[in-house]
C-alpha cells in the first residue's frame, strides 16, 4: 500500500513537469491542439492520482506516508533529501490543486484560443502545478521553499505573460519584489529552525518542538524571546507575502494584469493559499507560541475587513474579485490564528472552488465584453450570457456565505471559532470578521447588480455581438458550480465538526487552544445548521450587506454618488487603497532610491572608487614617480647608497 | 701526504676552460674564413658541459681540490641551469650581435669566460674559490657591457658597473678577511664549525664580517640598497648583453648566497635572517613600485628583476630545506622568464629597429601574434598569474614563509606582488590593445629563434602546470647537497 502511494505521489508530481518540459521546449513548433493535449493529460493523470491518494489517506484512513525520493545534497552532517510527506493535509491540498488546475487548463483552451503565446501559457501552467504539488507534498522546509519559489517564479512569468504591456511587466515586478520581502523573512525562519533544531525535516522538527518550547533568544539585549515565537513570526511574514496579507498584500491587485485563468488558478485558488497551508503544516510550532498565533489572528482579521472595504470602491471586475480574495485569505489566516486549522483548510477548499468559479465566470464576462473590464460599462448581462450569470450567482452566494452554499459552512465555522478563541486580540478579530461578512455582501452583490442587472451601458455595436462563451469555457464553470453548492454540506461534518476530523493528526492543536472541539460539541447536524445558520450573526451581517447593495445599486442608483460626496474622505481613502501603495512608494521606492543614490554617488564612486581604488593606484604612481628620482644617474650617489646601506645594517645589528 | 685532486669532479669547468682557449684561437685564426665559428664552438661547449653535468647529476658529492671545490647535486643542478639558459641567451643574441657590428668573437668568448666563473662560483667550498669564481664571472661582464666602445651610453654603463662592482667586491673581500681573522680558516666547513662554537666576544666581529659579506652578495644579486647599478646597466648595455646579465648570473649569485649562508654561516642564521628580511622587503617594494613609473621596457624589467630577487630571497629567509629549495626553484624559473622576456626584445631588435620603450611593442599582436602570445606567457608568469611557473614559484616561497610563521612577511610580499601586476599587465595591454601609430612592418624571425622562443615561452606554461618534477629536483638537491 505504502509503495502504491509512493509511486502515485511521484507520478502526480512529475506528470505536470513532464508535460511542461515537453511543451515548453517545443512551444514554437507544435500546434495548439498538441500543446494543450499534452499538458491537460499530464494534469489529468495528476488529478486521478490525487483522487486515489485522497481516497486512501483521507477517506479510508491509511497512515501517513513519509518517504525520501532521493538525496539531493549531503554536506557534512547536513542532509537534504527530496522527500514527500503524504498525510491528510497534503492529500486535501493535492486534490484542490489538481482539480482546479485541471479545470483551468480546460478553460484556457477556450479563453486563450487566440493568443500567440498559447503553448508557452500551457507550459507555465503545468510548471506551476508541479511546483505547487512539490510545495504541498514536501517533507522538509527546503523542498517546500523550492516549491514556494517555483510558484513565485511562475506567478511572475504569468502576471507578465503579456510582457509587451507596461502594466503587466510592472505588475510582475511588483509581485516578485513584494514576495522577496516575505521570502527573506521565511529564509531567516528556516535558518533559525536549522540553527536551533539542527534539521529541516518536518518529522524531526515536530518531534523536538516540545523540548524547544522554553528556549529563548536575545535579539535585542535584555529582552529574551521564545525561539519558537521568533521562528513562527518569521515564517508568518513569509506567509504574509505569499498569501497577500496586510501590509504585504499590495502585489495581488497588480497580479490581475495576467490572463484571467491565471488569476483563477494562481491568484485565487492555489498559490496564494500556500501561506495558509504552511501555517497549518507548521502548526506544532505555532501552537507553542501564543504571541505568534495572536499576530496571525489579528493580521488575518484586519486583512479580511480592510481589503473588503477597498473592494467596494473598485470598478475593475477582476480587481474586485482580487480584493475579495485577499479578504477571504484573511479569514483563512485568522482561522489558523484561532487554532482552527481544520476550519481554515476547509475554507481554503471551498474558497478554491467558488473563487475559481467567480474568476472563470468573470473571464467569461470579459470575453463576452471583448476585454472590457470596467463594471460600469456593463449592465443587464443576464439576458445575454445566462449560464455565466447563474454560475456567477452561485459563486457569489457561496462567497457571501448564504446557507446552504459551500462558503457558509466554512466561513461560519471560522467566525464561530474566533468567537470562541481566548488568545489576545480574539475579540477585535471577531468584530473585524463579522463586519467583513457585511462588507463581503456589499461588494459581491454590487458586482452582481451592476454587471448583470440594471441598465445596459455598453455600446450598441458591442451589444450586437454579445453572446455566451464557448463550451470549453462553460464546462469548467458548471463543474465548479457543483462543489460550490454542495461541498460545504458534504464535508462540514467530517472536516470541522468532528473530533480528529478529516485532517486527523496532520495538524496539531494544543488542548488549551482547541476551539474546534468546542465547535464539534455544539454541532447540530449538517442540515440543522442550515436553519440555525439563519439565526447566526454572520448571516444577518451578510444579508444586510446584500440589502445595502441592492438598495444602493438597484433601488436608488443615485445614492452611492451622494455617499461619495458626503463621505469623500472615506471614499478617497478606499480608492487610494488605504494608502499602502503611497506609503510604499514614498518610504521604500523613493527612500531606497535616495539611499541607493547615496551609496552609489558618495560611497561607491567617491569613497570606494575615488579614494580606495583610484586613490591607492594614484598614490602608488605618485610614490613611484618620487622614488624614481632616487636613481639620479650619478655614480657617487650609487656608491653613497651602498655605503649608507652597509652602515645602516651595521648600526642596526651592532647597536640594537 | 698530498693526494691528487679528483679532476673528474670539475670536468665541466675544465671542458669550458679548454673550450675558451680553443675558441679564442679559432676566432683569431679562422674567424675570417669560417663565419660565426666562435658562436658554434661556444654553443657546442655549452651543450657538452650540459651533457657532462646531466650524466652525473645524482652521483655522490665530492669535495676535492684540497677542500676548495664541492661537486654536489646542488651545484650540478644550478650549473645545468646556467648552461641551458646561456645556450638560449647566445641563440637569441647571434643576429643582434652581427647586425650591430659588435665584435662577435669577443662577445661569445667573454660570455663563456663569465660562465666558467659562474660554474666555479657555484661549486666553491672555500671563500677563496668563491671570490675567484665571482671575479672571473664579473670581469668579462664589465667588458661585455662596453663591447660597443664608441657608444657613450654603453661605456658609461660599463664604467658605473665596474666601479660599483669594485666597491661591492671590496666589501665582500673585507668581510671574508674578517671571517678569516675570526675563524683562522677560509674553508666553509671549518668556518661553519668555528662560528657554531663561537663565544660572545667573537660574535661582534662575526656580525661585522657578516654585514660586509651580505652587502657583497646583495650587490651581485641586485637587492636594495645595493641595486643602483641594475637599471643603469640593464638600460645602458646592448640588449643582447642585458639578456646575458639578467639571466645566468642571477642563478650564480643565488648559488653564492646559498653557499655562504647555508654552507658557511648556518650558525649566524639569527643574524642574517633579519638582514635578508629587510633587504627583501626593500627590494620587493622599490622594485615593484618604481617599475610602474618606467616607460623604458629594459629599465622596467630591471626594476622587476630587483623585485624578483626580493621574492627569491624569501625562500632563503625561511631557512628551512623547503625554503632553500623554493629559492632555487624561484631563481631558475625567474631565469627562464627573464631570458624569454629579454630574448624577445633581443630578437625583435632587428633591421635597425631597437626595442627600447614599452610603446615600441604597440600592436605586436597584429604584427606577429605568436611572438605577442609568447611575450604574454612570459609577462603573465612574471606577474605571478596562474597557471604559469612564476605563480607556482611565488606560491612556493610564500608557503615556505608561512610554514615558519612569517605570515606578515608573506602578506606584505603578496601586497607588493599585487602592485607589481599593474606594470606587467600594461605591457600586455600595449601589445594587444594599442594600435601602433607608425606603420611598422611585420616581425619575422629565423626558424631557430622561433623555435627557441616557443620552447622558452611554453616552458613557462608547462612548468607552471606541471611544477612537480622541478620542485622535486630542487628539494632533493637541497636534501642531499647541503
Amino acid at each position: 500500500m505504502e509503495q502504491t502511494i509512493h509511486t502515485l505521489t511521484l507520478l502526480a508530481v512529475l506528470a505536470p513537469l513532464v508535460g511542461s518540459i515537453i511543451v515548453g521546449l517545443l512551444c514554437m513548433r507544435i500546434p495548439k491542439i498538441i500543446a494543450h493535449s499534452i499538458t491537460i493529460s499530464g494534469v489529468a493523470i495528476s488529478f486521478l492520482c490525487s483522487c486515489y491518494i485522497f481516497d486512501m489517506i483521507v477517506l479510508q484512513g491509511y497512515p501517513a506516508v513519509n518517504f525520501i525520493a532521493y538525496d539531493w545534497v549531503t554536506s557534512g552532517s547536513f542532509n537534504l533529501d527530496m522527500g514527500f510527506l503524504v498525510d491528510q493535509l497534503t492529500s486535501v491540498m493535492f486534490l484542490v490543486v489538481t482539480f482546479v488546475s485541471l479545470l483551468v487548463h480546460i478553460y484556457s483552451v477556450g479563453y486563450m484560443a487566440e493568443d500567440s503565446g498559447y503553448a508557452r501559457f500551457f507550459s507555465y501552467m503545468s510548471l506551476f502545478t508541479f511546483s505547487m504539488l512539490l510545495l504541498v507534498g514536501a517533507n522538509n522546509l527546503i523542498q517546500l521553499f523550492f516549491g514556494w519559489e517555483g510558484v513565485g517564479l511562475v506567478s511572475y512569468l504569468l502576471i507578465g505573460f503579456w510582457y509587451q504591456k507596461d502594466s503587466a511587466a510592472n505588475g510582475s515586478f511588483k509581485a516578485f519584489l513584494v514576495n522577496r520581502v516575505g521570502d527573506f523573512a521565511f529564509l531567516l525562519g528556516m535558518a533559525a529552525i536549522l540553527d536551533y533544531f539542527g534539521t529541516i525535516n518536518y518529522a524531526q522538527i515536530f518531534a523536538q518542538a516540545p523540548t524547544m518550547a522554553a528556549t529563548t533568544i536575545n535579539i535585542f539585549p535584555h529582552s529574551p524571546w521564545l525561539v519558537v515565537t521568533v521562528i513562527c513570526i518569521l515564517l508568518f511574514i513569509g506567509a504574509m507575502g505569499k498569501s497577500a496579507q496586510i501590509p504585504l498584500h499590495v502585489w495581488l491587485p497588480e497580479s490581475m494584469e495576467g490572463p484571467t485563468p491565471i488569476s483563477a488558478l494562481i491568484h485565487a485558488a492555489t498559490m496564494v493559499t500556500a501561506g495558509v497551508f504552511m501555517i497549518a503544516r507548521m502548526s506544532p510550532l505555532f501552537e507553542l507560541s501564543d504571541v505568534a498565533l495572536s499576530l496571525v489572528l489579528v493580521i488575518g482579521a484586519t486583512t479580511a475587513l480592510f481589503t473588503g472595504l477597498i473592494a467596494i470602491v473598485q470598478t475593475d471586475i477582476k480587481r474586485i474579485i482580487a480584493y475579495s480574495t485577499m479578504s477571504q485569505l484573511g479569514y483563512m489566516v485568522a482561522a489558523n490564528g484561532a487554532s482552527a486549522f481544520s476550519a481554515g483548510i476547509f475554507h481554503l477548499l471551498t474558497h478554491a472552488c467558488f473563487k475559481a468559479l467567480l474568476f472563470l465566470a468573470a473571464g467569461s464576462v470579459i470575453i463576452a465584453m471583448h476585454h472590457e473590464q470596467d463594471i460600469f460599462k456593463m449592465g443587464n448581462l443576464k439576458k445575454y450570457i445566462p449560464t455565466t450569470y447563474v454560475t456567477f450567482l452561485i459563486g457569489a452566494l457561496a462567497l457571501t456565505a448564504i446557507p446552504p452554499f459551500a462558503g457558509f459552512y466554512s466561513k461560519d465555522a471560522i467566525i464561530e471559532a474566533v468567537s470562541l478563541s481566548t488568545i489576545p486580540g480574539a475579540t477585535y478579530s471577531y468584530f473585524c470578521l463579522l463586519l467583513g461578512a457585511f462588507v463581503t455582501g456589499v461588494y459581491t452583490f454590487r458586482l452582481i447588480f451592476v454587471v448583470f442587472h440594471g441598465e445596459e451601458k455598453m455600446s450598441n455595436s458591442l451589444r450586437q455581438v454579445l453572446h455566451e462563451s464557448p463550451k470549453t469555457v462553460r464546462f469548467p464553470l458548471i463543474i465548479l458550480a457543483i462543489p460550490s453548492v454542495i461541498i460545504g454540506a458534504v464535508l462540514a461534518k467530517p472536516m470541522v465538526y468532528t473530533m480528529m476530523g478529516l485532517l486527523g493528526n496532520s495538524v496539531y492543536v494544543a488542548s488549551s487552544h482547541d476551539v474546534a472541539a468546542e465547535l464539534a460539541a455544539d454541532f447540530p447536524g449538517t442540515f440543522a445548521i442550515i436553519f440555525s445558520g439563519f439565526l447566526h450573526a454572520p448571516f444577518w451581517f451578510a444579508a444586510a450587506g446584500i440589502f445595502v447593495s441592492w438598495y444602493c445599486y438597484v433601488k436608488h442608483p443615485s445614492l452611492p454618488v451622494q455617499v461619495v460626496e458626503k463621505a469623500s474622505w472615506a471614499y478617497k481613502a478606499c480608492v487610494n487603497k488605504l494608502g499602502f501603495d503611497a506609503f510604499n512608494n514614498i518610504i521604500f521606492v523613493h527612500g531606497l532610491k535616495k539611499f541607493s543614490d547615496f551609496l552609489y554617488y558618495v560611497t561607491d564612486v567617491k569613497w570606494i572608487d575615488g579614494w580606495v581604488v583610484a586613490g591607492s593606484g594614484n598614490g602608488i604612481v605618485r610614490i613611484s614617480n618620487l622614488a624614481k628620482k632616487l636613481q639620479s644617474g650619478y655614480l657617487y650617489h650609487y656608491a653613497f647608497a651602498m655605503i649608507l646601506g652597509l652602515f645602516g645594517l651595521l648600526i642596526w645589528l651592532l647597536v640594537f | 701526504m698530498q693526494t691528487l685532486p679528483v679532476f673528474s669532479a670539475a670536468s665541466a669547468e675544465i671542458l669550458t676552460g679548454i673550450m675558451i682557449c680553443v675558441t679564442l684561437l679559432a676566432q683569431t685564426f679562422l674567424g675570417d674564413k669560417v663565419k660565426q665559428i666562435a658562436y658554434y664552438l661556444v654553443q657546442i661547449s655549452l651543450v657538452a658541459a650540459f651533457i657532462l653535468l646531466a650524466r652525473e647529476l645524482y652521483d655522490p658529492a665530492i669535495i676535492t681540490f684540497s677542500g676548495m671545490f664541492d661537486d654536489d647535486a646542488f651545484s650540478r643542478l644550478l650549473k645545468l641551469s646556467i648552461c641551458a639558459v646561456s645556450f638560449f641567451v647566445f641563440l637569441y643574441s647571434r643576429e643582434y650581435i652581427t647586425e650591430k657590428n659588435m665584435p662577435s668573437g669577443e662577445y661569445y668568448i667573454l660570455g663563456l669566460s663569465s660562465i666558467l666563473g659562474m660554474l666555479v662560483l657555484v661549486s666553491s667550498y672555500n671563500f677563496l674559490t668563491l671570490f675567484m669564481g665571482l671575479e672571473l664571472f664579473s670581469l668579462p661582464v664589465y667588458a661585455m657591457v662596453a663591447l660597443q666602445r664608441k657608444s657613450v651610453i654603453n661605456t658609461e654603463a660599463a664604467m658605473k658597473y665596474f666601479i660599483v662592482g669594485a666597491i661591492g667586491s671590496g666589501m665582500l673581500l673585507y668581510g671574508i678577511s674578517m671571517f678569516y681573522g675570526a675563524t683562522q680558516s677560509l674553508n666553509f666547513a671549518d668556518v661553519a664549525k668555528v662560528v657554531a662554537d663561537s663565544s660572545a666576544p667573537q660574535s661582534m666581529l662575526l656580525v661585522f664580517a657578516l654585514v660586509f659579506v651580505v652587502s657583497g652578495v646583495a650587490f651581485k644579486l641586485g637587492a636594495v640598497p645595493f641595486h643602483m647599478w641594475v637599471p643603469d646597466v640593464y638600460d645602458g648595455a646592448p640588449t643582447a648583453v642585458t639578456l646575458f646579465i639578467s639571466s645566468a648570473p642571477k642563478i650564480a649569485a643565488m648559488a653564492m648566497a646559498l653557499r655562504i649562508f647555508v654552507d658557511a654561516l648556518p650558525g649566524l642564521v639569527l643574524q642574517w635572517q633579519p638582514i635578508l628580511i629587510v633587504l627583501a622587503i626593500f627590494s620587493m617594494a622599490l622594485g615593484n613600485i618604481v617599475a610602474i613609473a618606467q616607460s623604458n621596457i629594459k629599465r622596467m624589467l630591471a626594476y622587476s628583476s630587483i623585485a624578483h630577487i626580493g621574492y627569491a630571497l624569501l625562500g632563503v629567509i625561511a631557512a628551512t630545506d623547503e625554503g632553500y629549495s623554493t629559492a632555487i626553484f624561484y631563481i631558475i624559473s625567474y631565469a627562464i622568464m627573464t631570458s624569454g622576456a629579454f630574448g624577445l626584445l633581443t630578437v625583435m631588435s632587428r633591421n635597425g629597429v631597437e626595442i627600447e620603450n614599452i610603446a615600441d611593442l604597440q600592436g605586436l599582436s597584429d604584427r606577429n601574434p605568436w611572438l605577442a602570445f609568447m611575450m604574454l606567457l612570459v609577462i603573465f608568469s612574471m606577474a605571478g598569474i596562474p597557471p604559469f611557473v612564476g605563480f607556482m614559484a611565488k606560491v612556493a616561497v610564500l608557503e615556505a614563509l608561512i610554514s615558519v610563521h612569517l605570515v606578515w612577511l608573506a602578506a606584505l610580499a603578496l601586497l607588493f606582488a599585487i602592485i607589481g601586476v599593474y606594470y606587467y599587465i600594461r605591457v600586455i595591454k600595449v601589445m594587444y590593445f594599442d594600435s601602433s601609430k607608425a606603420k611598422q612592418q611585420a616581425v619575422n624571425l629565423p626558424l631557430d629563434k622561433n623555435i627557441a622562443i616557443s620552447v622558452n615561452g611554453l616552458a613557462v606554461l608547462v612548468l607552471g602546470i606541471f611544477p612537480g618534477s622541478l620542485f622535486g629536483l630542487c628539494l632533493s638537491v637541497v636534501h642531499t647537497g647541503f
